[in-house]
């Protein structure tokens, strides 16, 4: 049985900055982190691993760099490690990206049966959520995004019931095998690797599938496959604030009059 | 007097025979340990085995040390009577009557003035003992008057008893010389007994003698009393870095890292164990355990003790051990994670010991066995962990923004032939709210008194010191390569850094990355630059009455305790009050071992504890010397709803005298 887990190494975007002039992302020096929310869909894949013993995959598409993001995985006990990475893959968005994937999932699932997919919700660097659910459509996988919780796994019925954490209520969810997970921060506490593992991984084969394995048409890969276009990237102007009321000598008062502002602006709800 | 050899042969050649056994025993146990050089640099060692086990320096700094003391000098005299004594038992002619009369009176005189001294030790010793022990003596596991002390101290004194009355009997029956001032008044009292009873008196008494002597021999190496056998090389085997920093990991495949079972510790950390007193000491210092953790150094070294000798024989056949030497609850033998995870490093417990155990290093050792080998540890250090790992700061701040505190001040880049000093400005001077006004103050010091210095700004990362202290020695490794690699590359000779933690890292942790250099914190450099005139305070910081908290990694860890207190001095024109608990005795603030980054949860705060202690002497200004000092204090002050009370550095107080007055 298999559970792979998509990661993608991303900049890490405290650290990121807009550069005011030509509007670019300034990436120099910035280093590059395994994506917040892809860490919880590894440690899920990892924990099932540990409690059903079923196989768990590490899948990333990315620069042949991106390795060193798998390697982490690797560090904290994933079974397999693979990077896609072919120039013609570069350039590519949501769309082109899931089909990639997809394509890569389809190929693992040849030799092993597929369970579950995990994915995190969203990266920190595009924030679109669409990969998770893209792979989902083009492999017909049932879809449980925002999950916080697996609240049943039965692998021989080969069903799941989880609970999807949505705004102000949750929603539990069950679906036949196999299935697509997005996942979110509360789901688990990433593992932290130990030393003897990080060791290991150091000299981990992370296997890399170029097109020659995957065998995509050029066309819907990379940035011929992608349909959409980053036209301009800018911070948003802010408005400048205004003072209201004196916290000092009348807080009850200024609290009052900034609730009214808020709710004045539909900012906050009664 | 004739003595049975046909009995007293045997008995002796038994218990020489099982006295040998016992301390093969325990030697054998010893040498589960792993390998440890301590037999290097022969001269520190035997100076420190003078000091520590000869002149009893710290036994002597509390109350009834001078009457441990005392016993100890009476024991090395009488330990020479006592040869005598076994050996007369086996060859009836050999006696101090072979040596020349002036030098045998002498001597027996001697011995009988010392005989009495210990006698009287050991009367003060058992009073103590039953009617006003310390709270420190006893815990859960020991009492003052657990029935093994009061045993050893009943034994010494029946060996007194029966000396006095051998020697008394035999000197009523003409026997012996009359040089024996104690002696000689119980031959008085025996003056009108009859030869047939006093030699039966002297026989009973010889044999008395014999059986406890010999009994009390074998009693040592299976009881705390082993100590007698241990103290004296456990002092010369200890450890000479000052402070005791631990040592390197080599990260290779196949390596062990951290301790995890008691073979993990090195021989000495198991003689430590075998040699521990249980005298209380250190869990008297102990600011967890103090403020009610369930962290007691002294339990730490008890347990490895317990494990040791419960896993020993399996662990002799080469098997491992059932007591797990580390597990979530305690029991006896067995550290608790949360006693571990408790410790700050505050260091008061090496400081104490009498006999040089070293505890907070066995502690360091273990948490790198969780956090390396299990990755086992309170959860809020995995936030802190992959901050310092991957922004190389606590906070997860952007490294790019490592100089912006110094924004007011220019471009201060540091470069080798334009700046003398690199000033390491750590995690907090750069990223603390609080603490960068203290990396301001520094700053304007040292441009004041004309020194010339710039700092690594973004290129700066974390010196390590939580890392290392919490047990993440593969981190800290990678992090403290990086910046040694930069001071050379950079030919950085002279740092001056804000922080104790960042100081005493950088000079004495990296010393075993081939680092030297001159380190120096700058309530060291203030000193020296009031000092030589370099900087002149043309006012007194009006801070009304000020008292100063020692850092531990300043004080205790690094000897520094006059610098503060003299700038202080210098800039308020008094000198500070002091803490009850003071210098060598500071008491911890609580941040330090990485404690800063975990909740407290149990039992009183530390830094509560402190500021109560602060407040007892009224102060105005609480001074520090450590950004992490100052949180705590400030928030010490807060949770006890004190507002009047300013935490200052020591820098802010210069700083304040370098003001013109408004
Ligand atoms: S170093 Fe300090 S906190 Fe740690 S055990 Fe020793 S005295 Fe206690
Ligand atoms: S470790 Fe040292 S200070 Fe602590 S109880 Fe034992 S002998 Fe005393």
């Amino acid at each position: 049985m298999l559970v792979i887990s998509c990661i993608k190494q991303v900049p890490d975007t405290t650290q990121v900055k807009i550069d005011p002039v030509t509007n670019t992302l300034i990436r120099e020096g910035i280093p590059f982190i395994m994506n917040p929310y892809d860490t919880h869909a590894l440690e899920e894949s990892l924990r099932l691993r540990d409690e059903y013993g079923v196989r768990s995959v590490a899948l990333s598409m990315g620069p042949p760099n991106a390795e060193a993001t798998l390697r982490k995985a690797c560090a904290v006990g994933v079974d397999d490690a693979i990077l896609i990475s072919d120039r013609c893959f570069g350039g590519a968005d949501t769309l082109a990206t899931s089909c990639a994937l997809s394509a890569a999932i389809e190929r693992l699932s040849q030799d092993d049966n597929l369970a579950i997919v995990f994915c995190g919700k969203q990266t920190i660097d595009g924030d679109t959520a669409q990969v998770g659910p893209g792979i989902a459509s083009r492999l017909s996988l049932h879809q449980l995004t925002l999950v916080d919780r697996i609240e049943h796994l039965d692998l021989d019925q080969r069903t799941i019931q989880v609970r999807r954490k949505l705004e102000g209520r949750y929603e539990i969810v069950e679906a036949p095998l196999p299935v697509m997970i997005t996942v979110v921060r509360e789901i688990n506490q990433p593992r932290y690797p130990t030393v003897p593992m990080r060791l290991a991984a150091e000299e981990i084969e992370v296997k890399t599938w170029d097109n020659s394995v995957l065998k995509l048409d050029v066309e819907t890969v990379g940035l011929k496959g992608s349909p959409t276009w980053v036209s301009k990237i800018f911070s948003p102007d802010r408005d400048q604030g205004e003072i209201i009321g004196d916290g000092v000598t009348d807080p009850e008062g200024t609290a009052q009059l900034l609730i009214d502002k808020l709710l004045s602006k539909d900012l906050l709800a009664v | 007097m004739s003595i049975n050899q046909t009995i007293y042969i045997p008995l002796f050649a038994v218990s020489v025979l099982f006295f040998c056994y016992s301390c093969y025993q325990r030697l054998q146990l010893i040498s589960l340990g792993t390998s440890e050089n301590r037999t290097d640099r022969a001269g520190a060692r035997f100076a420190k085995m003078l000091t520590y086990a000869f002149a009893q320096k710290r036994v002597v700094q509390r109350p009834f040390g001078l009457n441990h003391s005392l016993l100890f000098w009476a024991f090395l005299l009488l330990a020479l009577a006592n040869g005598e004594f076994l050996l007369e038992g086996l060859f009836p002619s050999v006696s101090l009557a072979l040596l020349p009369t002036p030098l045998h009176y002498g001597l027996a005189y001697v011995f009988d003035a010392v005989s009495l001294l210990t006698l009287a030790c050991v009367t003060i010793a058992f009073a103590r003992r039953l009617f006003f022990a310390p709270d420190y003596l006893g815990n859960e596991y020991s009492s003052p008057r657990s029935g093994e002390a009061l045993l050893i101290l009943g034994m010494i004194a029946s060996l007194m008893i029966a000396f006095f009355m051998l020697h008394g009997a035999q000197i009523a029956l003409g026997e012996a010389a009359a040089s024996r001032p104690i002696s000689a008044l119980f031959g008085k009292v025996f003056a009108s007994l009859s030869v047939a009873s006093l030699e039966s008196v002297a026989l009973a008494s010889w044999w008395v003698h014999a059986v406890v002597l010999l009994v009390f021999m074998n009693v040592l190496p299976r009881s705390k009393h082993m100590h007698i056998l241990t103290a004296i090389p456990n002092t010369y085997l200890c450890s000479l870095e000052q402070p005791n920093t631990q040592l390197r990991e080599i990260f290779e495949k196949g390596q062990r890292f951290g301790v995890g079972a008691v073979e993990h510790f090195s021989w000495k950390d198991l003689l430590d164990s075998l040699t521990c007193t249980e005298c209380g000491r250190c869990q008297d210092v102990c600011p967890a355990h103090i403020t009610g953790k369930p962290l007691n150094p002294r339990r730490i070294v008890h347990d490895i003790k317990v494990n040791l000798m419960a896993n020993g024989p399996t662990l002799k056949d080469g098997f491992s051990g059932e007591l797990p030497m580390i597990a979530e609850e305690q029991g006896e033998g067995t550290s608790s994670e949360e006693a571990l995870w408790s410790c700050t490093t505050c260091g008061a417990c090496v400081n104490v010991c009498p006999v040089l155990i070293e505890q907070m290093p066995k502690i360091v050792k273990m948490r790198r066995h969780l956090v390396q080998e299990r990755a086992e540890f309170p959860e809020e250090l995995l936030t802190f962990f992959e901050n310092a790992e991957q922004r190389s700061n606590p906070w997860g701040m952007a490294p790019a923004d490592r100089g912006k505190w110094s924004s007011l001040l220019g471009e201060r880049p540091f470069s080798v032939d334009k700046t003398e000093y690199l000033f390491f400005v750590g995690c907090a001077g750069a990223f603390d709210t609080r603490a960068k006004q203290v990396s301001v103050a520094v700053a304007t010091i040292m441009d004041q008194a004309g020194i010339t210095w710039g700092m690594f700004g973004k290129e700066e990362v974390c010196c390590g010191d939580s890392l290392r202290r919490l047990g993440n020695e593969y981190v800290f490794d990678k992090m403290a390569k990086a910046n040694v690699e930069m001071f050379i590359e950079k030919g950085v000779s002279k740092i001056v850094t804000a922080c104790p933690h960042c100081f005493s890292t950088l000079k004495n942790d990296y010393r075993q990355y081939g680092l030297e250099l001159e380190v120096i914190h700058h309530t060291e450099l203030i000193e020296k630059l009031i000092q030589d005139g370099k900087l002149k305070l043309p006012r007194n910081a009006e801070l009304g009455k000020t008292i100063f908290h020692d850092s531990c990694y300043l004080g205790r860890h690094n000897d520094t305790y006059n610098a503060p207190r003299n700038v202080i001095k210098a800039a308020t024109g008094n000198a500070p009050a002091e803490f009850g608990r003071s210098r060598e005795n500071g008491f911890c603030c609580g941040a330090g071992g990485g404690r800063m980054w975990m909740e407290e949860l149990t039992g009183e705060r530390i830094n509560r504890n402190r500021v109560s202690e602060a407040l007892e002497q009224k102060p105005d200004t609480l001074c520090v010397s450590c950004p992490y000092c100052m949180t705590m204090m400030e928030d010490g002050l807060k949770d006890l709803g004190n507002e009047q009370v300013q935490v200052k550095d020591v820098a802010e107080v210069v700083a304040e005298a370098l003001m013109p007055k408004q």
